[in-house]
């Protein structure tokens, strides 16, 4: 394995661990596997091309290159709103659609259920507004540096890696150190006790939606600057989250980050091994991999 | 006039192959409550295995055995249920949706195989020239048409009876009891993971078979007839027919497909051609919205379950099941 093939695989590895923090945090909390979390990242992507857009057609000099980036001041600015609104469509989605199930005391597959319906409908919805041609943030080309002896990455890149790198603190952070996210894993470990206990479920609920969403939209965001703006992105992503979210633990934020990054360098490695048209596979070896071994996840405990 | 007939059997025909498949979902989920999400795989692997066994033999090919078209059915059958049953045993003791985690994975990884496994599966052009039922009859459209129905007809029969009195057999009851209360079940010393294997493989022989069957009534298959979408158009045809109810299954499947090619038929001929992709996108937006709706309002479909567990049970059993709705559980 090239140093190269490794860094092209944490790229790709830090996305996959931000979306798969967002679903291992619904299933830990809202006990479901979520397969509309996929299309949380094409809309937050397709978002913030939008309001990128617009704010570069009403203030021209925000498009212009920022430093070494290939993107204006408009793509920052735009990723906030743009996380604002993702957060607002997960809310919508739950309120419409889980929250009525939940309240009726549906089983867990009909939630999983009524999300692969939603995650078609969503993805379906984005392919009518913008068709499925891709879509780009910037036209500029970037030329990629040599960093260290053999490994090359354009500054984009690198940006994401950090930027990745920070969410993954700052979530862990607030899960382990704040109010809102000791609520959060008490609902995880048992909803009835801590809602007698004074926590507000509901309100918990409602945190992990905009957490999940808001990363969901800035992996969306990364792999649109990175790659290309899709319908279909978020649905091509959805397996490798899930193999990470399993093989970090259900659960653990830590864990999904790192399972992300293992995952990444593993459809790097098949690339470089064995061809870029079985990269799509390897979630599932993964996934089999670990049900078979080790069903917890590396992090997680057994229930 | 004639043209219509057969157009009709023809349209039947292909509504019927989906009720076979979705006769298999039931199996599934109706009794057993198994979230199945690689329906597009299982009855890809299905027709594969049915087309490399009756095609006639090719140079550029593995197969083309070039055998009798019931052999490759049983054969697509087998197949399928040899990986619902790899996959089901992997996954069935543990969480209830990393069976359909693992069942998306398994579509994805299938897709992945019909494109790049040229030698085997023909690659993104799919095998040609898979024979059809009654091919000599080719010639004359009506008699072809009322022949092929007329096969699958039977099929859906022969199909339909023996799941129907296999559910109502001892096993389809502990399927359900399992289904409704799985400590119970547990407590009568029935082992749930044993029978969900067992119902799980069984769905995965009839979609198959279903898959089979689709694939020599249609005579040419690749990788695009088997897309996310198939999955989502079956599950609709069971939530709308009604999950738990074998005629339900069958009901929904020629009316789902009825408005399937209604409405892409007004798609292509009211929208311009450059905007039919979008239109043909919003055509799936609404039926997703309407799965989820369907979930929302009327969980049991248009006929449901029947909530009897024996005959000879009629008249202590009607009361209660009707004053009892179930509230959730479709």
């Amino acid at each position: 394995m090239t140093p190269q093939a490794l860094m092209d695989g944490l790229i790709a590895g830090s996305m996959i661990g931000l979306g798969a923090i967002g679903i291992t945090l619904t299933y830990a909390i809202l006990r479901f596997a979520n397969f509309a979390h996929g299309e949380l990242l094409s809309w937050g992507a397709y978002l913030a091309m939008t309001a990128s857009g617009l704010i570069g057609f009403a203030l021209p000099q925000l498009s212009t290159p920022i430093g070494p980036f290939s993107f204006g001041w408009s793509l920052p600015l735009a990723a906030v709103i743009a996380m604002a609104m993702t957060a607002l469509l997960a809310l919508v989605v739950d309120w419409a659609l889980f929250g009525r199930l939940r309240a009726r005391g549906s089983a867990v597959i009909i939630l999983v259920m009524a999300s692969f319906g939603a995650a078609l409908a969503l993805r379906n919805f984005l392919e009518f507004l913008y068709t499925s041609q891709p879509g780009y943030y910037t036209r500029a080309l970037q030329i990629s540096k040599p960093i260290v002896e053999g490994v090359r990455a354009t500054p984009d890149q690198l940006l994401v890696l950090v930027l990745a790198a920070v969410a993954v603190v700052v979530v862990h952070l607030m899960l382990t150190r704040s109010a809102a996210g000791r609520s959060m894993r008490a609902v995880a470990e048992n909803p009835q006790l801590s809602s007698i206990t004074g926590v507000d479920v509901r309100a918990v609920i409602r945190t992990v939606w905009i957490l999940g969403a808001v990363l969901a939209c800035l992996a969306g965001i990364m792999s649109g600057l990175l790659v290309q703006i899709r319908p279909q992105m978020g649905h091509d992503l959805l397996l490798p989250l899930f193999a990470a979210a399993i093989l970090g633990g259900i659960g653990s934020v830590p864990g999904a980050m790192l399972a992300g990054l293992i995952v990444g360098l593993a459809e790097a490695m098949t690339v470089q091994v064995i061809g870029a048209e079985w990269r799509a596979a390897v979630s599932f070896v993964i996934l089999v991999a670990v049900l078979l071994l080790r069903p917890q996840g590396l992090f997680g405990r057994v229930r | 006039m004639l043209d219509l007939v057969a157009y009709g059997a023809f349209f039947l025909t292909i509504a019927l192959t989906y009720a076979v498949i979705c006769l298999g979902l039931n199996v599934q989920w109706g009794q057993t409550g198994l979230f199945n999400v690689g329906i597009a795989g299982f009855v890809a692997v299905g027709a594969y295995t049915s087309a490399i066994l009756t095609t006639p033999a090719t140079a550029d090919r593995f197969g083309g055995f070039d055998l009798p078209i019931i052999v490759g059915w049983i054969g697509g059958g087998l197949a399928t249920a040899f990986v619902t049953f790899l996959l089901g045993a992997l996954t069935l003791r543990l969480r209830s949706d990393y069976l359909a985690i693992a069942t998306f994975g398994a579509a994805v990884v299938i897709q992945l195989c019909m494109l790049n496994l040229v030698p085997l599966t023909g690659g993104p052009f799919g095998i040609g020239f898979i024979p059809r039922p009654f091919g000599a009859l080719a010639g004359n459209a009506l008699a072809f048409g009322l022949a092929n129905f007329a096969v699958i007809a039977v099929l859906v029969l022969v199909v339909y009876l023996v799941l129907e009195r296999l559910v109502r057999s001892p096993w389809g009851r502990v399927l359900r009891a399992i289904r409704e209360d799985e400590t119970a079940a547990r407590g009568l010393g029935k082992n749930p993971v044993r029978y969900r294997l067992e119902a799980f493989a069984i769905g995965g022989f009839v979609m198959g078979l279903g898959g089979a069957a689709q694939a020599h009534f249609i005579g040419f298959i690749a990788p695009d007839n088997y897309l996310p979408i198939l999955t989502f158009q079956v599950w609709a045809m069971l939530i709308v027919g009604g999950s738990g109810n074998m005629r339900g299954a069958i009901l929904g499947a020629v009316l789902v497909w009825g408005i399937w090619a209604v409405s892409g038929s007004v798609v292509s001929s009211v929208f311009p051609a450059d905007q039919q992709a979008r239109a043909a996108a919003l055509q799936i937006v609404l039926i997703g919205v309407a799965l989820c709706a369907v979930l929302l309002i009327r969980p049991r479909g248009i006929l449901g379950e029947v909530r009897i567990v024996s005959r000879h049970l009629l008249r202590d059993a009607r009361p209660k099941a009707s004053a009892k709705e179930r509230p959730d559980h479709a």
